[in-house]
């Protein structure tokens, strides 16, 4: 437990009249999202690291309440101990992961496509904004229409609208078990599948397509998963498989082989249900189809067309150095946008520049 | 500028993109725009515009942008806060005409609509595929996906499915200068900011929604509903907390009051218990198995918190008349007084009792009866004054009872709207909810997408002024609201 809100505030309050750039850190484990910080720019660190404690919890609201800097780790503890998890199971990465590094990223787990994101779960922010003002959006209620949805806003924002200093999240209760089943699947059978099977009653909580295998989990009470598996091996032919936990941890935290490479990683959003797009690279396809990571020589720039005209968009992940921007580009009425919200948010361009887009 | 030379100036521009008919501008026809759901406040605006495609709304916004008019959007008008209560010299924008399915993917498990889709129109056209739209108003026979979005919309099965945000994807919206931009998209995230969740419940102030993708549910295998009957309100507002503590998430769990279920009684005749102080309806779903593991815990739970009776509806027949109680409570509590007034506020689950308690008191203060009907499972709260706005002072009296009850919300840690939004109703509570730094970040991102402040001016944000003069008036514990604004 440890409440730098002041220290933290008087550094953005100096860096907003000084326009010195800041470089907003946590437990530092998801620096290589986004584009690399310019060399020439001159700018110091601020870390949230030591900005630490769960402030509240109470399992019957549902809702736990920590500072910025509070690992992952001890808030998935707390929670487990009262039978709770975070349902957009964020990644770590790395032991020092932080609760609002992971916000600030919006990174999701395996269970995305069917409990939610991490923005999803966000019922309230304390943010200090580039002008050093400490505000507090949305609560730690379950509903609250009041005023704009900055809190939200704050998740998937990489820190260029504000340094996150505490985040109200909405936790559920764990099922009480866990079964995945695999079968082997053409790529583009399988998305059919899961899509098919999603649209029934089923326990459905992540999938995984890899090596000509489709995974499915199941999460609920025991004699829910226990017959879901029956008639879904039978329907698509499964069966079970030895380490749930373990496969799912190697996905979430990927840590499984496949993105242990140094060819470039892309990471694929589109529809669920397209089709496959036939990179002639490998691909760990997650969420239903919706998210598709992919091994590749591909120049991103075609990439980024195809997707596009499926209706989504991709990330240069990982080993992309030639990428110009890290994200997407958007559109330009939608890029002007940004830079408006932006400036409303950061008036001297400080937070974190250029991390989300370069000229952001 | 005069509101006739504004009328003379766009009139015949409007005429220009527009048919004749989709233009109101006779005091007779613009009768019916004059107020949405609440009624307290009318206006009749400028004029009425019904487009009816997204071409035409660009055009309207972009010559309304050139002579500065302000544009306020209207969906069905059954939004609860004057969210599109119009101005005088504003043009009310009716998404009447949008009414088409545009796409039903059963895959993908989305719809494509346009904004004025009624909500449950979605459920229906779904059907078919075994699908359906979560989020469900009590008004969801009437109000619009549009109006969804802009308020955040929740309804009884928002606890378990969440709100309005949580089942969108995407956006089309038509900005104030008239520009298409597309946010969001049927993938499920999207780069750059999350601008979705920023349109939703920007009570048409960020932008005219024109274009919505949502989310669509397998229909749940199975649905059953109990009834518990509780001799004291306390207890039912403790239940809540003891089933969501024992790892249930119902798909609704629902209060109502004594005086709420003696009116819906009177108006349903759903079979409720007319000798008991409250009765909370907890609904499960899901597959077979799960709901029939889930019943009996469930049951239990509710004894043990005290309940005196429970009851599980025996069919689908008795499920829904339990409902139907319970979603015409509005319209059944209005039978027994001339008008009704409808708050809103959310708090902490295990604030329930405390908040309940204090309704009571500040009802016997102010002479008010008051009838309590509201989403428990997220502690959103329904408090409905009874009062005759025929009576001179009453309707001042009632919204000042209102507003303590906010006051009250906010102080238990909860917010001052759930799902209502704050429109014209509730902006003088936005001042007790946030502090300077948080209202002028809210005006700057309306910046962002109006800098004019021409789209639906003057709702959801108090300026810094008006704060200060009530900040004035409302010095809480000594201390003055907002003491860095200058008073006058
Ligand atoms: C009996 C009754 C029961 C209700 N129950 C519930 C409930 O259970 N849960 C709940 O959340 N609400 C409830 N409401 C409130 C209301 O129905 C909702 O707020 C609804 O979403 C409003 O939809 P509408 O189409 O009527 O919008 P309107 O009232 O027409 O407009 C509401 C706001 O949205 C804006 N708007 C409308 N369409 C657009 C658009 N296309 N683009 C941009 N802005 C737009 C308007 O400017 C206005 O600010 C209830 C209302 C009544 C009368």
């Amino acid at each position: 437990m440890n409440n730098l809100t002041n220290d933290l505030q008087a550094q953005i309050l100096a860096a907003y009249k000084n326009k010195t750039h800041c470089r907003i850190e946590g437990g530092n484990s998801k620096a290589f999202i986004g584009n690399a910080p310019p060399d020439s720019q001159a700018s110091i660190n601020i870390s949230t690291a030591e900005h630490t404690g769960i402030i509240s919890y109470d399992a019957s609201e549902l809702v736990i309440t920590a500072r910025s800097g509070t690992t992952l780790h001890e808030i998935k503890q707390a929670l487990a101990e009262n039978n709770q998890s975070l349902p957009f199971e964020p990644p770590s990465f790395a032991d020092s992961a932080t609760i609002g590094g992971t916000i600030a990223c919006n990174l999701s787990g395996p269970a995305r496509a069917y409990s939610g994101a991490a923005r999803d779960f966000v019922l309230g922010s304390r943010i200090i904004n580039g002008k050093g003002d400490d505000m507090q959006f949305g609560g730690q209620v379950m509903k609250n229409v009041a005023g704009y949805d900055a809190s939200r806003l704050m998740a998937g924002a990489y820190g260029t609208l504000g340094l996150i200093l505490e985040v109200s999240l909405k936790v559920l209760p764990l099922a009480q078990t866990e079964i995945t089943i695999k079968s082997q699947q053409h790529i583009n059978s399988a998305i059919k599948n899961i899509n098919a099977l999603s649209a029934q009653n089923w326990p459905i909580s992540a999938s995984v397509y890899l090596d000509g295998h489709l995974y499915i989990r199941l999460n609920s009470s025991e004699m829910n998963c226990l017959s879901a598996s029956q008639a879904i091996s039978q329907k698509i032919n499964a069966t079970e498989i030895a380490d749930s936990k373990a496969f799912w941890t190697s996905i979430t935290e990927q840590q499984h082989a496949f993105f242990d490479t140094s060819q470039s990683i892309a990471r694929l959003s589109l529809p669920a249900t397209a089709e496959d797009i036939e990179p002639g690279g490998e691909q760990l396809i997650e969420w239903g189809g919706a998210l598709r990571w992919l091994k590749t020589d591909l120049p991103i720039q075609q990439l980024r067309d195809t997707a596009r005209t499926l209706g989504g968009h991709v990330t240069a992940y990982k080993n992309y150095p030639q990428a110009t921007e890290y994200f997407q580009p958007l559109a330009p009425g939608m890029h002007s946008l940004h830079q408006r919200l932006n400036k409303a948010f950061d008036p001297a361009g400080i937070l974190n520049p250029g991390r989300l887009y370069k000229e952001l | 500028m005069q509101i006739d030379t504004i009328k003379q100036t766009i009139l015949p521009a409007l005429m220009q993109i527009l048919p004749a008919d989709a233009i109101l501008s006779e005091q007779e026809d613009l009768h019916p725009y004059e107020c949405d759901g609440l009624s307290a406040y009318r206006q009749t605006p400028l004029l009425v515009v019904l487009p009816s495609s997204i071409e035409q709304i660009q055009q309207i916004m972009k010559l309304c942008h050139q002579h500065q008019v302000a544009v306020i959007a209207r969906g069905a008008g059954t939004g609860l806060s004057g969210g599109a209560l119009p101005m005088a010299d504003s043009v009310l924008l009716s998404l009447a005409k949008f009414k088409q399915i545009l796409d039903i993917d059963p895959l993908a498990r989305t719809a494509n609509v346009q904004p004025g889709v009624r909500n449950l129109a979605i459920s229906e056209a779904a059907k078919p595929h075994g699908l359906y739209y979560a989020p469900d108003p009590s008004s969801q026979i009437a109000c619009t996906i549009g109006g969804n979005v802009a308020e955040n919309s929740g309804g009884v099965h928002c606890l378990k499915y969440g709100l309005t945000v949580h089942n969108i994807l995407k956006l089309d919206i038509v900005t104030v200068e008239g520009e298409r931009l597309t946010i969001g998209s049927e993938a499920l995230d999207s780069p750059g900011y999350d601008l979705l969740a920023l349109m939703t419940g920007s009570e048409g102030m960020l932008g005219i929604i024109v274009d919505i993708t949502v989310k669509l549910l397998p229909m749940p295998e199975q649905a059953k509903v109990i009834m518990a009957s509780f001799d004291d309100i306390y207890k039912a507002g403790n239940a809540v907390a003891n089933i969501i503590s024992a790892g249930i998430i119902p798909a609704g769990l629902e209060m109502m009051d004594k005086l709420a279920i003696k009116a819906a009684e009177d108006f349903i005749h759903a079979d409720y218990p007319l000798d008991a102080e409250a009765i909370l309806l907890c609904e499960l779903d899901g597959n077979t198995i799960e709901v029939d593991e889930l019943i009996p815990l469930a049951e239990k739970v509710l004894l043990e918190s005290g309940a005196s009776e429970t009851r599980l509806a025996k069919d689908d027949t008795e499920r829904a008349k339990f409902w139907q109680g319970r979603k015409s409570a509005f319209p059944a509590v209005g039978r027994m007084a001339p008008d009704y007034y409808c708050m809103d506020g959310t708090i902490p689950r295990r604030e329930l009792a405390n908040i309940l308690k204090r309704i009571a008191d500040l009802s016997k203060e102010y002479e008010l009866p008051v009838a309590n009907v509201f989403h428990a499972g997220d502690g959103n709260m329904h408090p409905l004054i009874l009062y005759d706005a025929n009576i001179e002072g009453e309707l001042e009296r009632t919204e000042e009872f209102g507003a303590k009850i906010l006051e009250a919300c906010v102080a238990a840690g909860g917010t001052i709207t759930g799902e209502h939004g704050v429109g014209i109703e509730k902006i003088d509570q936005m001042c007790v909810q946030f502090k300077t730094a948080e209202l002028s970040q809210f005006h700057a991102i309306k910046a962002a997408f109006d800098p004019a402040g021409l789209l639906n001016p003057g709702k959801a944000v108090p300026t810094l002024h008006r704060c200060a003069e009530l900040g004035a008036m409302h010095v809480h514990e000594g201390k003055l609201p907002h003491p860095e604004l200058p008073r006058f």
